[in-house]
């Protein structure tokens, strides 16, 4: 089989390398300056408050945590559904989504009002809270694809490379089922109460995570001079194609389920037609540049590798759109505990909240995304994780088609 | 032959500077800080015992303590009851955004749309039986005291904000910088949420809120506080015999403070 016959070797990474882990030195002693301007000031110094609580922090976090999830896709394609000629990528697959899952976490433990209180949130659990749930699915993720990792990679362990997989990939359902519960279960906010975002979580994952692993997989096989063949992007396009199709299909089921009830049509209003910023965001971010121009560059005819990336980088822009306007929007708009009567009061009760991120949030969630990158980079250097040639031959083309 | 040697070598040695590196980092910001969450534990800790001993004292499961608001009664531009919180509980404005200042208790106006009718109404924590805030809150800082009141443990609360994101009366505020002039019966902190405690420290000791005394004293009676398991208090007794409602009673949460007038 491919599998046998693959070599796998770490790139060698000289001064371009270097250079890129510098790059990421940069934003990560940023984002740990921007960590400790929050711890000694306070959340005074973000543009977050009261009102809206979860602000740009979260909006990358949730994007690097839901995106680590997706990342795992090819490593599942080959383990569980045993298609061979995504077996050579698997281990980047896995690689990938711990990087992304650290990093969004980082993100989101360093934003906490009391972040030195981890040992609490380890060791006090409210099992009927989301939060403590996905404490133990993030957790899980990372023993679960660690293994499946090493299992990969260790010859020996080899034969227990599938049974890990399909673990890891009841796991990371699990899991991104978790991370849009968070908001799904939220019953008061008219935004969100819908079990429609645990499924709607999973499809943009899918979709996220393919995307940045074609974007890791184009810059790691550029870098280190093994011509990537089309092959094996070729199929991916497709795949990313159909995952950007169903992310669609579930937004909009989403908002036309929303719209059939009439309480919810305040808020529907207020994201698709006058939310400003958000719908701004809504049709030119999400739908626009995250949803309608990949399918584009996808699927007209005459794809190059060139266009299949600046569909997974629409694809990203887009996603942190999503995020944007999901999480913040959704804050946004105010709640409604009177419905008849107009409200006011010195708590910004009955108008619409504003949020400006602050530079401090934007170099934290900056600083996951080094975090990412930079476990990534250290990794394929330290790692046999990438095959020594990305052709179409050794791909084992032949044998999968 | 040599080659993946050198190669080998070469993983060898950027391993080992990786791992100073690392060991170095690691060094100025985990050690430190393990200093302060031993303290944290053992804070946390007294803190449970300190707890349960309050509960098993002062807390009882036969009482639940809640409030009744007159709405007909509550004056438009009246702010007794917020500024009393605000005196008794060391509530003062933040050098923020007027957004990022906490609110315990706030005023508000609400105009019928249908009719124009005008009412006038504190909001607060609810102190709901069954509390998003409690279900949600990853380490049960947000927890229910035997007699109904809903407090944050400030030792436990990491700041994560779930429960203000739960909270369907927008009841909880988020402590966004450091406090000072606190009231030492009343605990604050930066970095915690924090909301309405029905004034546990008062009630403990056989008092009223600070809200409620104050709009007795303004003369408006618009706030009532008692035990809602007693059918003998008079907030029971109006209850049983006025029609009262619940804010977002379609939720279902079982809230402690009912309204008269909407």
């Amino acid at each position: 089989m491919a599998g046998a016959a693959i070599t796998f070797r770490e790139i060698e990474g000289r001064h371009g390398y270097y250079g890129l882990l510098a790059v990421c030195g940069i934003f990560l002693a940023l984002g740990a300056y921007a960590y400790f301007q929050m711890e000694h000031y306070g959340h005074i110094i973000t543009g977050m408050d009261n009102q809206i609580v979860w602000g740009m922090p979260h909006v990358f976090a949730l994007f690097l945590i839901v995106a680590a999830s997706g990342a795992l896709n090819v490593a599942s394609t080959a383990s569980v559904f045993g298609k061979s000629i995504y077996k050579p990528l698997a281990p980047l697959s896995a690689l990938l989504a711990l990087a992304l899952m650290a990093g969004g976490l980082a993100v989101l433990m360093l934003d906490l009002g009391r972040s030195d209180r981890m040992i609490v949130a380890a060791t006090h659990y409210n099992f009927k809270s989301m939060f403590s749930l996905n404490v133990f699915l993030y957790t899980g993720f990372f023993t679960i694809v660690g293994i499946y990792l090493w299992f990969m990679l260790e010859r020996r362990m080899n034969p227990w490379s599938k049974a890990a997989g399909v673990a890891a990939f009841i796991w990371r359902l699990t899991l991104t089922t978790g991370t849009g519960s968070v908001f799904g279960l939220l019953v008061a906010r008219e935004a969100y109460q819908s079990a429609l975002l645990a499924p709607m979580f999973i499809v943009l994952s899918f979709a996220y995570g393919t995307a940045l692993f074609l974007l890791t997989l184009a810059a790691a096989s550029a870098a280190s001079k093994r011509p990537l063949g089309d092959a094996i992007t070729g199929r991916l396009k497709n795949l990313l194609a159909t995952f950007v199709a169903a992310s669609l299909y579930f937004v909009a089921i989403f908002h036309l389920t929303n719209l059939y009830y009439m309480r919810n049509h305040g808020v529907e209003h207020f994201i698709l037609i006058n939310g400003g910023i958000f719908t701004g965001l809504f049709w030119i971010g999400q739908i626009a540049i995250g949803g309608i121009l990949p399918l584009l560059l996808l699927l007209l005819p005459g794809v190059t590798l060139s266009r299949i990336l600046t569909a997974c980088v629409a694809i990203v822009i887009g996603g942190l759109a999503q995020m944007y306007v999901t999480i913040i929007g959704g804050q946004a708009w105010p709640l409604d505990m009177f419905p008849g009567y107009t409200a006011s009061s010195s708590f910004f009760d009955g108008v619409i909240h504003s949020y400006a991120p602050s530079l401090v949030e934007i170099l934290l969630g900056l600083g996951g995304v080094a975090i990412a990158a930079s476990i990534v980079i250290v990794a394929l250097k330290l790692l046999r994780l990438l095959p020594e040639k990305l052709d179409n031959a050794t791909l084992d083309l032949h044998h999968a088609k | 032959m040599s080659e993946p040697q050198k190669s080998g070598s070469g993983r060898r040695d950027f391993l080992g500077a990786t791992a100073a590196a690392t060991a170095a980092g690691l060094g100025f910001t985990v050690l430190a800080p393990g200093m302060q969450l031993i303290k944290f534990a053992e804070a946390n800790t007294n803190t449970v015992n300190t707890a349960s001993a309050a509960t098993t004292h002062t807390a009882s499961a036969k009482v639940r303590w809640g409030m009744l608001i007159d709405t007909t009664r509550c004056a438009t531009g009246c702010t007794d009851c917020v500024t009393a919180c605000a005196t008794e509980n060391a509530i003062q404005p933040g050098s923020g955004r007027p957004g990022q200042s906490s609110q315990w208790i706030r005023k508000i106006e609400l105009k019928e749309q249908a009719t124009g009718r005008e009412i006038s109404l504190p909001m607060m924590c609810q102190h709901c039986a069954d509390a998003p805030c409690v279900d949600v809150c990853p380490t049960g800082a947000s927890f229910k005291r035997a007699d109904g009141i809903v407090l944050v443990d400030r030792h436990s609360c990491i700041g994560c904000r779930y429960c203000m994101m739960a909270c369907p009366y927008k009841a909880r505020s988020f402590v966004h910088e450091e406090l000072t002039q606190q009231n030492p019966e009343v605990p604050r902190g930066k970095g915690c949420v924090e909301s309405c405690t029905l004034c546990v420290h008062r009630v403990d000791k056989g008092q009223e809120p600070a809200c409620v005394e104050a709009c007795s004293k303004g003369d408006h009676t618009a706030m009532l506080f008692g035990d809602l398991n007693d059918p003998a208090s008079e907030i029971a007794k109006r209850i049983a015999t006025t029609a009262t409602s619940q804010v977002r009673a379609d939720l279902r949460l079982d809230p402690g403070v009912r309204f008269q007038g909407i």
